[in-house]
């Protein structure tokens, strides 16, 4: 087991087509990843996160840049690249993979070595399938008689059976269905920590990354533009597009003077002081709608979509602006109500791009 | 041998080849309209209305794959001498070959989603309304794509219309060949019988290309509704009823009552095993060296898509398409000039199977790789385990058994084979089919009879593997 590091990864791949232009798939990417920490990448399909992926783990090798366990370089640096089955890593891929003419057994002691797989590698295989969090009768199984969970779960079970340095998950829930994933995703989480195993998954669902991770990493086009805790890449997203896929946000033309910002919301305190006209980004839990005192901006609730847990909000204030507001399900307004709005919490202003 | 393009025109341009041509296209474009009414008519019988004893009727009416055609000929003229010549033709090639249409068309049926006709009847149109305007375009693609193989199976066909005398390409060209030896005049014919096949093969490459699927949604089809038949119902019983017994029926007759009058006088045991033991090991041969050479058809297909691989794989079925006879004549040339060691040798009939057979092998053994997903490789590569080691421990144990059913398919296709193994078997060699064809060609009806028993026998399990190929596609029931 050891740390992840990834520095300047570029990969191109030769054009499809005539007039195209050879794809940058992953361009100048840099990630460390901590020693039994957890990452997770996010970004949208097609931005290149399942190549890094592949780069780490020896599929594919790298145009330029290098990628290093620990103090060991894998690929890159004038290096030649290791192959995939010297790098000790644990891939789990989208659907699992399961081997379909072996039990779980044998499954999971697929990469163990003979002496081991002869025996049936019997405590290690007990071992994992403790840590997984499946029954131990679970052994004679085929793949077909496990349902996607299950899969998934024995899939993470052979890919850490052999001790690997790092673990890849490539996006290895979205095959499963809402309710199923959450449980998955819990208990793939308390094996990794259990062994202590470092890991990065690859996804593009936001929840998940945010959920899930230690650190989220998130892609776009190629780059990686924001590395972060969850919080922070939630509430201090690095760019106003990055907001806006990490989470619903309201995004309001604003005048900032030092710690505070003025905008169709009124006064709105900043995370970091800054001048100038600036791009305000608010959460929509942040924007608090009042139904009963008439302190805030006025307007008029358009639209109440109902989730039971909570219900979103979409107000047209009196100068025409629409927002968006999170607020609890017990109490909510109707459509045609007036209500009152007050942005509660800290603000993060974006300087326009080009301005110092 | 050569011959410039003079002579080819003086060799074709001929009243007799203007009747061969007459002769094949009539009876081909009659039997591809034939089994299509009928293969469609009766799939539709089967899988949408309240015919009692459905699945009973299923399976009879997909026996007559068993019987071979050369063998249902052999049926019906030893019983009766007036059955011959173009009336007799269509009627026997008919009944033998309505399943190839019969089948896709079920298949089809079975797939289609129930709610598309639903949807038609609340819409406010009839049952029958709704069978023309929504059901039976949709069957289109299975039913162009069945009477092209009829017709393909036609042009290759030798056996049945040499028995009931109805001159065609092929049954022109084995004449040629075995009286006068004369190879320019078998060659040109030849060459027009390969033009006529490709014309089908490439409508056949056309319409697969087209081919869009039936299901939109997702989930499990559901069974749709049976039409009632209401006081249609008996009629249309003895209907099918009359079609299994013409198909079926009157071949087992004949077979079992020549059966009876050929061992009362002779039953020639030995022959007959030797004919047999011949015939398995010609097959095994033959099976073993076709699902070799498909493996790494296969692999370059599967596994590293190009143009390349493309053009290989594809050009494998042009084979498809080439009668025995075709392929057969072609060897004897080939080898006569090349390398006349091999001619009349086991290897050179071994060559020519693997030619006519290695499509079915391909086709089998490329459904097993594609169930060997590149995804498995890499998860083993991250395990550690190299290369050689994934393809012994992942890849062989995950396409075994395609190989082996591409094995056994190609086996029974040999075992069955009668134009290409008449025409290069080795002298003094017997097999079931040649032997067969000596007695039936020479009117000793009695004594072909254990050898047909024994050629049907051989097909069924071929035909029960088909049956179950075509049904297990609807997956119904499976998420």
């Amino acid at each position: 087991m050891s740390s992840l590091t990834v520095t300047g990864v570029t990969k191109s791949f030769p054009s499809t087509g005539r007039g195209h232009a050879a794809t940058r798939a992953v361009d100048d990417v840099t990630l460390h990843v901590p020693h039994g920490s957890f990452t997770t990448v996010l970004g949208p399909s097609g931005c290149g996160k399942t190549t890094l992926l592949r780069l780490i783990a020896g599929f594919l090798v790298p145009d330029s840049g290098s990628i290093a366990f620990g103090d060991t370089v894998v690929a890159g640096d004038g290096v030649r690249p290791m192959p995939p089955q010297t790098r000790r890593v644990g891939y789990v891929p989208q659907e699992g993979a399961l081997f379909p003419h072996l039990d779980v057994a044998a499954n999971i002691a697929f990469g163990l070595g003979r002496e081991a797989r002869e025996s049936r590698g019997d405590d290690r295989v007990a071992e994992m399938l403790d840590l997984v969090e499946l029954p131990a009768d679970f052994r004679d199984r085929r793949p077909d008689e496990l349902s996607g969970g299950q899969q998934q779960r024995v899939a993470l079970a052979r890919s850490l059976a052999p001790q690997p340095a790092v673990v890849l998950l490539d996006e290895p829930f979205s095959s499963l269905d809402a309710g199923l994933r959450g449980t998955t995703a819990r208990a793939v989480r308390r094996a990794l920590q259990a062994s202590n195993t470092t890991g990065v998954l690859v996804t593009h669902d936001q929840n998940e990354a945010l959920s899930l991770a230690d650190e989220v990493a998130v892609m776009r086009a190629g780059r990686l533009v924001q590395s972060a805790p969850p919080s922070q890449v939630y509430l201090s997203p690095s760019d106003p597009q990055v907001a806006e896929f990490v989470g619903r946000a309201v995004v309001l033309p604003g005048t900032a003077n030092a710690a505070h910002a003025t905008c169709a919301l009124g006064q709105v305190v900043l995370t970091e002081p800054t001048e100038g006209e600036v791009a305000l980004m608010i959460r929509p839990e942040q924007v608090y709608v009042d139904l009963v005192h008439a302190e805030g901006v006025r307007g008029t609730v358009e639209e109440v979509s109902y989730y039971g847990h909570d219900c979103a909000v979409q107000v047209r204030l009196d100068d025409g602006t629409s927002v968006l507001s999170r607020m609890s399900g017990v109490l909510h307004p109707v459509a045609g109500d007036t209500v009152h709005l007050r942005v509660t919490g800290l603000v993060r202003a974006y300087r326009p791009a080009g301005s110092p | 041998m050569v011959i410039g393009p003079v002579e080819l025109w003086q060799l074709l341009a001929r009243p007799r080849i203007g009747e061969l041509l007459r002769n094949t296209v009539t009876l081909a474009a009659a039997c591809m309209a034939a089994t299509a009414a009928l293969g469609v008519a009766l799939a539709v019988l089967v899988e949408r209305t309240d015919l009692p004893a459905r699945r009973l009727w299923h399976g009879l009416l997909v026996a007559p794959l068993a019987v071979p055609a050369f063998v249902n000929g052999y049926a019906w003229v030893s019983l009766d001498r007036s059955v011959h010549g173009f009336a007799g033709a269509f009627g026997v090639v008919t009944l033998s070959y309505y399943p190839l249409v019969y089948l896709p068309v079920v298949a089809m049926l079975r797939r289609l989603d129930p709610a598309l006709e639903e949807s038609a009847w609340s819409l406010g149109h009839s049952r029958a309304r709704t069978l023309r305007t929504v059901v039976l375009p949709q069957l289109r693609p299975a039913l162009l794509g069945g009477a092209l193989l009829v017709g393909l199976h036609l042009l290759a066909e030798f056996g049945a219309l040499s028995l009931l005398r109805f001159p065609t390409f092929t049954t022109a060209i084995y004449d040629q060949y075995g009286s006068t030896f004369n190879g320019a005049a078998a060659t040109a014919m030849a060459g027009v019988l390969v033009v006529l096949c490709l014309f089908l093969l490439l409508a056949e490459l056309r319409l697969r290309g087209d081919r869009r699927y039936a299901r939109v949604g997702r989930g499990a089809a559901r069974e749709s509704v049976p039409l009632a038949l209401g006081p249609w119902r008996w009629p249309l019983v003895a209907t099918t009823g009359a079609v299994v017994l013409l198909a079926v029926g009157v071949p087992a007759f004949s077979l079992v009552r020549w059966l009876v009058i050929g061992t009362s006088t002779q039953f020639p045991l030995a022959d007959l095993a030797q004919a047999l033991v011949t015939t398995v090991l010609l097959a095994l041969a033959g099976a073993v060296v076709t699902t070799l050479a498909a493996v790494p058809v296969v692999w370059l297909a599967v596994r590293h898509r190009g143009w390349a691989s493309t053009l290989i794989e594809r050009s494998s079925y042009v084979a498809n398409a080439l009668p025995g006879i075709v392929v057969g004549l072609a060897l004897v040339v080939a080898s006569l000039r090349l390398v006349p060691v091999v001619y009349q040798t086991a290897t050179l009939l071994v060559a020519a199977y693997a030619i006519l057979f290695l499509p079915r092998a391909v086709v089998t053994v490329r459904a097993g790789l594609e169930q060997a997903p590149v995804g498995l490789d890499d998860v083993a590569h991250s395990l550690g385990v190299g290369p050689l080691a994934t393809a012994r421990r992942v890849t062989l144990p995950l396409i075994a058994p395609s190989l082996g059913a591409g094995a056994a398919l190609v086996f029974l296709a040999i075992s069955t084979e009668l134009t290409a193994t008449l025409m290069l078997s080795p002298i003094g060699t017997s097999t079931l089919a040649t032997e067969f064809w000596s007695a039936s060609s020479e009117l000793r009806y009695g004594a072909a009879a254990p050898y047909a028993l024994l050629l049907v026998l051989v097909s069924i399990p071929a035909t029960v593997l088909l049956m179950r190929t075509d049904s297990s596609t609807d997956r119904r029931g499976t998420p």
